[in-house]
């Protein structure tokens, strides 16, 4: 599940020159913007099922927490 | 759960106006880079929308969609029985834009007129109202007029909702007919989502004042904005749209106990186009039914169903047509509908 996470952040944030780590503060990222984030939310809800609320990723930093609320949200 | 069914009432034929003046996103410039604007544009597919000149209300779009279709139908106004305006951009906070429309559509003051005042379900929700209406009383012609200046409830230097939204006015005649079969209409609310999409001041809960029209950095990014203007959580509108869209598509359709292959025509509101794939997507709909009207004309609120039918439809909808509609947006509210379309005469297109 982590590299197909990894894979959909890639993919969805269109990051062309590296890979993601689970560490990384992707708020951070030049690529992360408010379009970013709806291809983000559409890929979360497409390929895991969840959705992640504007308040939720308020106290989300990392990929890796990022990560753990989808698997929460899944339950 | 709000379900009902109507029989025998229909849709007589639509018409809708826009103004002739075209913003073209692309070139929209001013107080963005094109970069920028370009990638938004990508984003959410919407090219060009109308805007209304100042002095050009809905009701002006609404009335010369009316005179269009009274005209091309050569109805007897004196039919006309009810007119129903619905915008969240009347005339004047008092009295009802619908009253003064009766008025200036030399319609008779037996005319039961009345405003309805909800975003971009309200189509849908104003279509099950005028049935319902239809459907029990001894209405002969009915008037449904919905008409949106949304490019003025937005600030041009908020680039999270500048390059969404554009004006529009459209007409529907609607009546009792035994040519009509069956329609049905589920009906929603969540006003806990109210912060969404929302228009703070102005209203009597923060009334107008020297403080509410002050321009100010709204967020992180450095949009700008004032309390008189819209103010959009986009990613939570989007939650929302696939938490809620597809379920009530499924309780529609089982409500009209019919089946998604069935439908001939699925016509969303226009949000973006980036949301209506998603959604179309996440419905397995073939693309070839789902008209879309997004790209020429952006977010036109209660109007872009309606729009999108007249300006994509005419022409294909010879005989007995079966359509599915849903609106959805600021409440938040949804509505959605399935219905045959008879026969439904559509106006060319007019421009004002």
């Amino acid at each position: 599940m982590d590299q197909k996470f990894l894979d959909l952040i890639k993919e969805a944030l269109e990051i062309e020159d590296r890979e993601p780590q689970m560490e990384d503060a992707f708020k951070e990222y030049n690529e992360w913007d408010s379009l970013s984030q709806l291809t983000l939310i559409a890929e979360l809800d497409d390929q895991f099922g969840v959705t992640v609320t504007s308040d939720e990723l308020k106290g989300i930093i990392t990929l890796q927490e990022l990560l753990d609320q989808v698997k929460k949200a899944q339950g | 759960m709000a379900l009902l069914s109507f029989d025998q009432v229909g849709i007589l034929g639509m018409a809708a106006a826009v103004p002739a003046q075209t913003i073209r996103n692309r070139e929209y410039t001013e107080f963005f880079a094109a970069e920028d604007v370009a990638e938004i544009v990508d984003k959410t597919g919407i090219e060009e929308r109308r805007f209304a000149p100042a002095g050009m209300c809905a009701s002006d779009l609404v009335f010369a969609a009316a005179e269009k279709l009274i005209a091309d139908l050569t109805i007897d106004k004196e039919e006309i029985d009810l007119l129903v305006f619905v915008s969240q951009t009347p005339d004047y906070r008092m009295p009802a834009t619908s009253v003064l429309l009766q008025d200036r559509l030399g319609l008779s003051k037996q005319t039961m007129a009345f405003d309805l005042s909800l975003g971009c379900s309200a189509f849908v929700y104003a279509l099950s109202v005028v049935y319902s209406l239809v459907h029990s009383g001894q209405i002969r012609k009915a008037l449904l007029l919905d008409g949106e200046t949304r490019s003025r409830v937005y600030h041009p230097k908020d680039r999270r909702v500048a390059f969404l939204f554009g004006d529009g006015g459209v007409a529907a005649l609607i009546e009792k007919n035994p040519k009509f079969g069956k329609s049905y209409f589920s009906l929603n609310s969540d006003g806990s989502r109210g912060d969404l999409i929302k228009i703070k001041a102005g209203g009597y809960r923060y009334p107008s004042s020297a403080e509410t029209v002050q321009e100010r950095v709204v967020d992180e990014h450095g949009n700008i904005s004032t309390d008189e203007h819209g103010a959009m959580n986009g990613a939570d509108v989007f939650n929302f749209v696939i938490q809620e869209i597809p379920s009530d598509i499924k309780r529609i359709l089982t409500a009209a106990e019919t089946e998604k292959d069935a439908i001939d025509y699925f016509v969303f509101h226009q949000a973006n186009a980036f949301m209506n794939g998603y959604l179309a997507k996440k419905l397995k709909l073939p693309l070839e039914k789902v008209p879309s009207c997004i790209r020429e004309f952006g977010n036109t609120s209660s109007v872009s169903i309606p729009l999108t039918i007249v300006s994509q439809l005419q022409g294909q909808m010879d005989g007995s047509t079966k359509m599915l509609l849903s609106g959805f947006g600021v409440g938040m509210s949804w509505a959605s509908c399935v219905m045959d379309f008879e026969g439904c005469w559509i106006s060319d297109l007019v421009e004002v």
